[in-house]
């Protein structure tokens, strides 16, 4: 089981992997998104989102700025304007 | 007929010129690849965006769309965005943008339409101030960075947004180049505000989506991102564009500079035999009388 995640940039497709689980910092909260997520559209504030490669393991963390995410049947899709490092 | 000594002179400059022109090219072509890259990188974020865009807009219909979305209901303001390179040297790109630009803005005019020009970049600048001197509402000047990226495309789009919220335009078109290949760059006019609402059914079909805060909230908050994407779009397609014409024009350049030389050598050595000859009948003419 494995969630596609991809993260947007302007400039570039920044990732597009397949992971565990994303916690997405979400206009209204945190949200965390795993395989098989219903439809879902949030824009998202200033944060890191986590990307859990494997269940359990320790959360590799991306700064974004200003954009939105998108869930899908293709999986997860954060377009960012910014994203740090 | 021109001296020996112009002559040579004459072959040395054309040299010289040949050199620059020769190295331009090198650098374009250098360049050319990276601001490729740059506008195919640049592509998934604007594609995903009108795929979502698309699929929102179909919902949000009607008065309760945002006003970057059904436009301020008039259409008597235009406002010309025109993108024009910074530099020269690109052959005759910048001209072509020029006279989209104010094929445009004469059909506008003979409409009825009051036109403003919105300038990006040093070259577009003379040529339309000529025709259009009291219509030009700004000039954003991208000449002192590099290569302009993101944070230009952003300070447009601000700068666009505010005007049309204060009621300045009704309608935003762009003009910018479309880079096809290093031969062909089309000038493009796309209608930039209110956002055209985008083709296709979206998502369509799909499970019902769930959207947070809503789908207006998130709409208003997509549209200037939506506008900015073209902008840094159009940004990308310039400078991809700017490289490919100058390319092929420092080619043509460096061409006919060779062309030269070869014309001016064989002059130049035509006319120096044409001197020993004569100094030579003269030498002999003078043993002769002895």
């Amino acid at each position: 089981m494995a969630l596609h995640f991809e993260l947007v940039t302007p400039a570039k497709l920044v990732r597009s992997e397949d992971v565990h689980m994303v916690v997405v910092p979400g206009a209204e909260g945190e949200f965390g998104v795993l395989e098989g997520h219903a439809p879902f559209m949030s824009t998202i504030r200033d944060g890191a989102v986590q990307v859990y490669k494997t269940e359990g393991a320790a959360p590799e963390t991306i700064e974004v700025r200003g954009g939105f995410a998108e869930v899908g049947e293709e999986g997860l899709t954060v377009l960012a304007e910014h994203v740090e490092g | 007929m021109a001296s020996l000594k112009e002559l040579k002179d004459r072959i040395g400059s054309v040299k010289s010129t040949q050199k620059i022109t020769k190295a331009k090219q090198m650098v374009a072509a250098a360049k050319l690849r990276r601001a490729q890259a740059a506008a195919e990188a640049a592509r998934p974020y604007a594609e995903r965006l009108s795929g979502v865009m698309a699929s929102l807009a179909s919902k949000v219909s009607g008065d309760s769309a945002p006003l970057l979305l059904r436009g301020t209901g008039s259409d008597k303001r235009h406002l010309l965005v025109v993108v024009n390179t910074d530099k020269g040297l690109c052959g005759g790109l910048n001209a072509n943008i020029v006279k989209a630009a104010k094929a445009k803005a004469r059909e506008l005019i003979a409409d009825g339409k009051d036109v403003t020009f919105y300038l990006i970049g040093k070259k577009g600048r003379a040529p339309i101030k000529r025709d259009y001197a009291d219509k030009i509402e700004k000039h954003f000047d991208t000449s002192d960075v590099r290569q302009p990226g993101f944070e230009e495309a952003d300070a447009i789009a601000e700068d666009l947004l505010e005007r049309f919220e204060k009621g300045e335009f009704d309608v935003a078109h762009l003009v910018y180049p479309i880079f096809q290949s290093a031969l062909a760059q089309d000038p493009t006019v796309d209608q930039l505000i209110p956002v055209p609402s985008p083709e296709g059914e979206g998502t369509g079909g799909d499970a019902v989506v769930e959207y947070e805060p809503g789908e207006e909230e998130i709409l208003e908050d997509l549209l200037p991102r939506y506008v900015k994407t073209q902008l840094f779009g159009a940004l990308l397609e310039r400078e991809a564009s700017e490289q490919g014409a100058s390319m092929t024009a420092m080619d043509n350049a460096t061409r006919n500079a060779g062309d030269l030389i070869n014309k001016l050598t064989i002059q130049y050595n035509r006319s120096r035999q044409a001197a020993i000859t004569t100094e030579l009948v003269e030498i002999i003419a003078g043993a002769e009388a002895l």
